[in-house]
């Protein structure tokens, strides 16, 4: 599984990257995580309102810091 | 609005702290408790409530809308858009791009990015329990039309070479607007009164304690009629001086207008601190400093003039009105 965070590196996008590895590490899943700052990559997935999660190139949730039990449901 | 919190307060400073509310030290001791509570307690209830209505706006939705409109129109309705989208800092690259590729025109995209700053929950709350309902809501209409009027004279100079080439060869994915539960919308408004008040209290509570000391300073003592001299309202330099402070501060800064609170009580003028506000937020060096990742120079001096005459205009305007509003 391939998680991808995008932001431009703000105290939300971290956020929601630590929340996205905790997530992870609690559901014992074998997935990689990644930062996406680049303005270019984070346009192609038509995101406007950062932090946003994408998870196997598919946007789960933009605009807001997610609790780790609702991006658990994502994964 | 708040008399009982005053009466209480009132209460709790004669009979607890031993002090009279009219000397000195018992004004600022009465000044500062309730002016903490109250500003604490509507920032955290505006806070939530636009939020809440901001979460049904997401920029994404914003940009579909925009697309149908032109002209004036455009800016007029992205100005308003801009009341309602959530807006953080970081977002600003990310929504110009977005815009820009919609094929939004540059002076349209302004108009949001000067008012959605602007017209902030936080800016809002604060002003309402400072100033009271026609103050706040006279800095919302007014935030509007500096948006419309700015973004309308962007368009005008025509500065669409001045936008980073690249941002012209992105082509941005589409993306499915989630709609999202009751239960994910309070979430998110609740964690915006906690980021919000987690980032600026202690410059509220410095600027409540700043203001409490002004409060407490004799009518015709030297200070009060320096300050008033020099950011009263009929110092002409004021409001422009104020502005150029707001520039270098950054949103934190909003926790000082209980000191313009104390202030305009004593005397100054009060579009004074309204320039003074709208300047620090909707022009800040940060995010001047990401939006040149999208814009050139030019542009984004453009903007800052624009934007910068535009507040000093206004500043103006309440200072001469200010009767009408207090």
């Amino acid at each position: 599984m391939v998680i991808k965070i995008l932001g431009s590196g703000c105290a939300n996008c971290k956020k929601l990257y630590a929340n996205a590895r905790e997530a992870v590490n609690q559901l014992g899943l074998d997935a990689t995580i990644e930062k996406i700052e680049d303005f270019k990559e984070i346009m192609v997935y038509g995101v406007m309102n950062t932090p946003a999660l994408v998870v196997n190139e598919e946007v789960k949730i933009m605009g807001r810091v997610a609790s780790v039990e609702s991006i658990k449901k994502h994964l | 609005m708040f008399d009982w919190l005053d009466e209480l307060i009132q209460l709790l400073v004669e009979n607890v702290f031993n002090l009279d509310v009219t000397s000195h030290l018992g004004a600022s001791v009465h000044f500062f408790i309730y002016d903490v509570i109250k500003i604490i307690l509507l920032l955290g209830i505006m806070i939530f409530l636009i939020s809440y209505i901001r979460s049904f706006f997401p920029p994404e939705r914003t940009k579909k809308i925009l697309e149908r409109f032109s002209g004036a129109k455009g800016n007029l309705m992205a100005s308003l858009l801009g009341i309602v989208t959530p807006f953080c800092s970081c977002s600003s690259v990310p929504i110009f791009i977005g815009f820009v590729e919609a094929g939004i025109p540059l002076g349209v995209t302004f108009s949001f990015l000067i008012t959605s700053p602007i017209v902030n929950e936080a800016a809002f709350a604060i002003l309402l329990a400072s100033f009271g309902w026609k103050i706040a809501v006279a800095y919302v209409i007014t935030g509007v039309i500096v948006g419309v009027v700015g973004g309308i004279l962007i368009g005008k100079l025509k500065m669409e070479n001045q936008v980073e080439d690249y941002v012209y060869r992105i082509k941005a994915g589409e993306v499915e607007i989630k709609q999202l539960s009751h239960k994910e919308r309070i979430q998110f408004a609740l964690q915006n009164v906690r980021d919000i008040i987690k980032r600026i209290w202690i410059f509220l509570i410095i600027g409540i304690g700043i203001g409490a000391v002004i409060h407490g300073l004799n009518e015709d003592g030297e200070v009060v009629r320096l300050l008033v001299q020099y950011a009263g309202k009929d110092n002409p330099i004021g409001v422009f001086i104020g502005v150029i402070l707001g520039i270098p501060l950054y949103s934190n800064a909003l926790g000082t207008i209980p000191i313009a609170e104390a202030l305009i009580i004593k005397g100054v003028g009060i579009g004074t601190a309204l320039a003074f506000m709208m300047a620090v937020t909707a022009l800040s060096l940060p995010e001047m400093i990401l939006l040149r990742k999208v814009i050139k120079p030019k542009l984004i001096s453009a903007f800052v003039i624009i934007t910068g005459i535009a507040i000093i205009l206004v500043g103006y305007l309440f200072n001469s009105i200010t009767h009408l509003l207090t």
